[in-house]
């Protein structure tokens, strides 16, 4: 299973990631529209928020809007989903996002753009068994 | 609907179904049986404004649709059903109630009952904020509710089932081409005890697309699934157009859904510790009922049982099937409703077959358990199943089959009387077979079906019973058959059960830690305050289609620390934001309480129209004050001994227990007078319990035909 993979000591702060990855789904620069997102501790320490592909918001869909693909990674089938948000409160990485521009919850599906535009080569997509 | 029907149709009414706009659709559904009308009301602002939705829209209805003297089965009694506003919002849990109101054939006064299921929120997204039905259809029927198709049909119904789990598959089969149709269509049935008792509920079917079979939550209490079944209804039906994050059009939808999503983590981070309600619901409060003594066992005679470990959370926390999603509306991660799955009925019509059992949940194991003295699982199982494909409400018969036994074994009884059912204490097997009867309205059965305040007439009139004995222990009050704890040592909770509407049940007031075990509200003044607050503060929930256990059997884990920790403040805020939300209305937690003020005061004065409602009508059975029995006063001997002693400076050593028992009812009854005063000045009432008409004004209900009612007693 593909999933991101992030390491902060190579990671800038550049949030250029939020960026592409806005652009790519909402077609809209807006980090809030992103499914990764870079914090900074204060401390100049960075890390990141994305989904690990774990799958424990599945289970807690009352929809079955949400599911794992052939390939592994954790998808919402947005015809079933009734936008009860309730995977956004029960995400452990808090990796399940929301804007209130949109009714419907939307997640990291690992398709590497972010990856692809990272200067530092902060963040790969990786192989997780 | 998909499928075309073959059934015999009536009357058919074409629609267009209104947009919903910031929770209303701005019109409410109008149906008459007797006439076959169908028709569409406006809702008008004056009804949003006062009486806000759910409930209070039921009231007014219901109000303006009977006369003084209508009774249940009346053709003009009606069956209203509205979840509110905030009804069919998916992001803060709890938020998919449908508040259901009728002229009740146990209390023969106003009955509200609160039910989770999909029905409402779907009957709002298929354009209407309320459901009134009137009038008796000659034929049994079904109404269909077709938002999509726009269109609405009284329809014979010879060949659809009465029983509920047979109704639930009925619709899918009959109904719906896809699996995608299921998901947005709900049933409301009741069963064939629904016929033949005055118990009946109402069952609200969800589907559950894990499951992939229809479930089932009930509107139990005060008989409306009688009322639903004199009507010659079979089942109400209602599909939508698919349920969206927005399908209810709310003013700020992220404002809402920042509540929401809070509440949601603090459920995830925080549940597993307090209440795990998501992984044993309410269950788990048998055990900590028993360890403060408040479990009613033996028919409220004692509140404690060493066999409780039999049937408390543990027990079906292992039983029901666990990690599914499993609200009654979408988004409610506290997911309470949890069932048990593939449970074999060993009884009865449907005995073999392998079923779905929704719940047991606590007032079920409570009141057919404990009160009972059943302390086996199977037994609970089987009762709840046939009392919901029944349409028998499990806490009127619970406490109607504690009562019956406490009779069997105090000799008002035998097996002559019972028609060879041997009723003591902890005999399952023969409470299964009572509730079979009762369905089938045969032999005691019947009897027994039509309420404890019926009972005691005829226990009285055909068995010579004494007749304070059994006002005494039998556990009703305005007709009503007590919810399941034992409230002998909380005199708020006392009043919490009688100074109600429609009688007692919990849902207004749950006074008994806050009163009894932490000493909050040692005045009059303060228990009259908290009989003002909660029961208003509750209200509100049935006027906006919110449930009650997302407000306080989950909390912020600072709560303790709050200025008010059991109003559970931060949670409050959330129903300000989450109602401003969604309305565009901003309110203040003070308006939470003054919107509840004007409905339960119209519900007061309803009652006092339909001749009830007065002081006397607030009266309770005195074994919810104290002990009736001198085995249930020497079993807490030492308690009431010093209580006398502290109390009413008497020497208990040198009494008799009959005189003891004489001291301690003649002072419990009198405190019980103390507290109606002090509530009904707090509520803004006279002595008789009767709203004044400066209270009405200052609520802005003084409507000249309310004002009326309550002229003809001042």
């Amino acid at each position: 299973m593909k999933v991101l993979s992030y390491d902060p000591e190579l990671c800038t702060g550049c949030y250029i990631c939020e960026e592409v990855c806005s652009e790519t789904w909402f077609k809209v620069a807006d980090a809030e529209k992103s499914s990764i997102r870079i914090r900074g501790d204060g401390q100049g320490i960075l890390s990141a928020v994305f989904c690990d592909q774990c799958g424990e918001c599945i289970a807690v869909c009352p929809t079955e809007a949400l599911y794992r693909d052939k390939k592994g990674i954790v998808r919402l089938r947005k015809k079933l989903c009734v936008g009860c948000l309730s995977c956004v409160g029960f995400c452990p990485q808090g990796a399940m996002f929301y804007h209130p521009d949109q009714t419907q919850p939307f997640k990291c599906i690992s398709c590497g753009k972010c990856a692809d535009e990272c200067p530092a080569e902060a963040l790969t997509i990786i192989d997780k068994n | 609907m998909s499928k075309q029907t073959t059934r015999r149709v009536l009357a058919e009414y074409a629609y267009k179904p209104s947009d919903v706009e910031r929770g209303y659709t701005g019109q409410t559904l109008y149906v008459n049986l007797s006439d076959n009308t169908i028709e569409a009301k406006p809702v008008t602002d004056e009804m949003k404004k006062k009486f806000v939705g759910g409930r209070g829209f039921d009231l007014w209805l219901l109000w303006h649709g009977v006369k003084d003297n209508t009774k249940w089965n009346d053709p003009e009694n009606e069956i209203v059903i509205s979840s509110g506003p905030c009804g069919g919002i998916t992001q803060y849990p709890g938020a998919g109630k449908s508040l259901v109101a009728s002229i009740s054939p146990l209390t023969e006064v106003v009955i509200d009952s609160n039910v989770g299921g999909h029905f409402g929120p779907l009957l709002k997204f298929a354009g209407w904020d309320a459901l009134e039905i009137q009038g008796k259809a000659e034929k049994d029927i079904i109404v269909v509710i077709d938002g999509p198709g726009g269109r609405i049909t009284i329809e014979e119904a010879d060949n659809v089932p009465v029983d509920t789990h047979l109704v639930g598959h009925w619709l899918i089969n009959e109904m719906a081409e896809t699996e995608e149709d299921r998901y947005y269509m709900s049933t409301v049935s009741a069963g064939t005890g629904s016929e033949h008792t005055r118990m009946g509920c109402l069952n609200f079917s969800l589907y559950d697309r894990k499951r992939k079979a229809p479930r089932f939550k009930q509107a139990g209490r005060g008989g409306i699934g009688t009322v639903f079944r004199d009507k010659r209804i079979k089942a109400l039906v209602v599909n939508s157009a698919p349920v969206r994050g927005d399908s209810n059009h709310p003013a700020d939808p992220a404002r809402i859904a920042r509540a929401g999503t809070k509440l949601h983590k603090e459920i995830h981070d925080h549940d597993d510790e307090q209440c795990r309600m998501r992984r044993r619901g309410t269950s788990y409060l048998a055990q900590i009922m028993d360890d403060y003594d408040l479990l009613p066992v033996h028919n409220y005679k004692f509140g404690t049982h060493p066999d409780t470990p039999k049937i408390n959370g543990d027990v079906w926390e292992a039983r029901y099937t666990q990690g599914l999603p499993d609200g009654c509306w979408y988004g409610c991660t506290l997911a309470c409703a949890h069932a048990v799955d593939g449970y074999t009925l060993r009884t009865g019509p449907y005995k073999g077959e392998q079923v779905i059992v929704d719940g047991p949940e606590y007032e079920t194991i409570a009141g057919c358990g404990s009160n009972c003295c059943i302390f086996e699982p199977w037994a609970l199982l089987e009762i709840n199943f046939y009392c919901d494909t029944y349409g028998i409400d499990t806490i009127s018969f619970g406490t109607g089959t504690a009562f019956v036994m406490e009779c069997y074994e105090a000799g008002i009884l035998d097996q002559e009387k019972t028609g060879g059912l041997e009723l003591n204490f902890g005999n399952a097997s023969a409470a299964v077979e009572l509730l079979h009867l009762m369905a089938r309205g045969e032999g005691f059965g019947k009897i027994v079906g039509q309420g404890i305040r019926r009972m005691k007439t005829y226990f009285a009139e055909h068995f010579g019973a004494d007749p304070a004995f059994l006002q005494d222990i039998g556990m009703e009050a305005k007709g009503l058959e007590y919810s399941e704890y034992v409230t002998k040592e909380s005199l708020a909770q006392q009043g919490g059960y009688g100074l109600t509407n429609k009688g007692p049940q919990h849902d207004e007031a749950w006074l008994i830690f806050m009163d009894q075990v932490s000493n909050l509200l040692p005045t009059f003044e303060d228990k009259a305050e908290a009989l003002h607050y909660f029961p208003m503060f509750r209200t509100w929930f049935g006027l906006c289609g919110f449930c009650k256990l997302p407000w306080n059997d989950t909390q912020p884990p600072d709560n303790a620390e709050t200025d008010e920790p059991a109003k559970i403040p931060e949670h409050v805020q959330n129903y300000v934001d989450v109602f401003s939300g969604v309305t565009g209305q901003e309110i203040t937690k003070e308006d939470i309480i003054a919107m509840s003020e004007r409905v339960y005061n119209l519900q007061r004065v309803f009652n006092i129209r339909l001749g009830h409602g007065l002081r006397d009508h607030d009266n309770v059975p005195y074994r919810s004050q104290g002990p009736v029995t001198i085995e249930e006063y020497e079993s807490r001997a030492e308690r009431y001994d010093k209580q006398l002693q502290e109390i009413l400076n008497l020497a208990p050593a040198g009494m008799t227990t009959e005189a003891k028992m004489a001291a301690l009812r003649e002072y419990r009854e009198e405190q019980y007078e103390k507290l109606k005063d002090a509530v009904y000045e707090r509520r803004g009432w006279t002595e008789n319990a009767v709203p004044k008409v400066e209270t009405l004004k200052k609520l802005g209900i003084d409507y000249p035909d309310v004002v009326a009612v309550v002229e003809k007693h001042l």
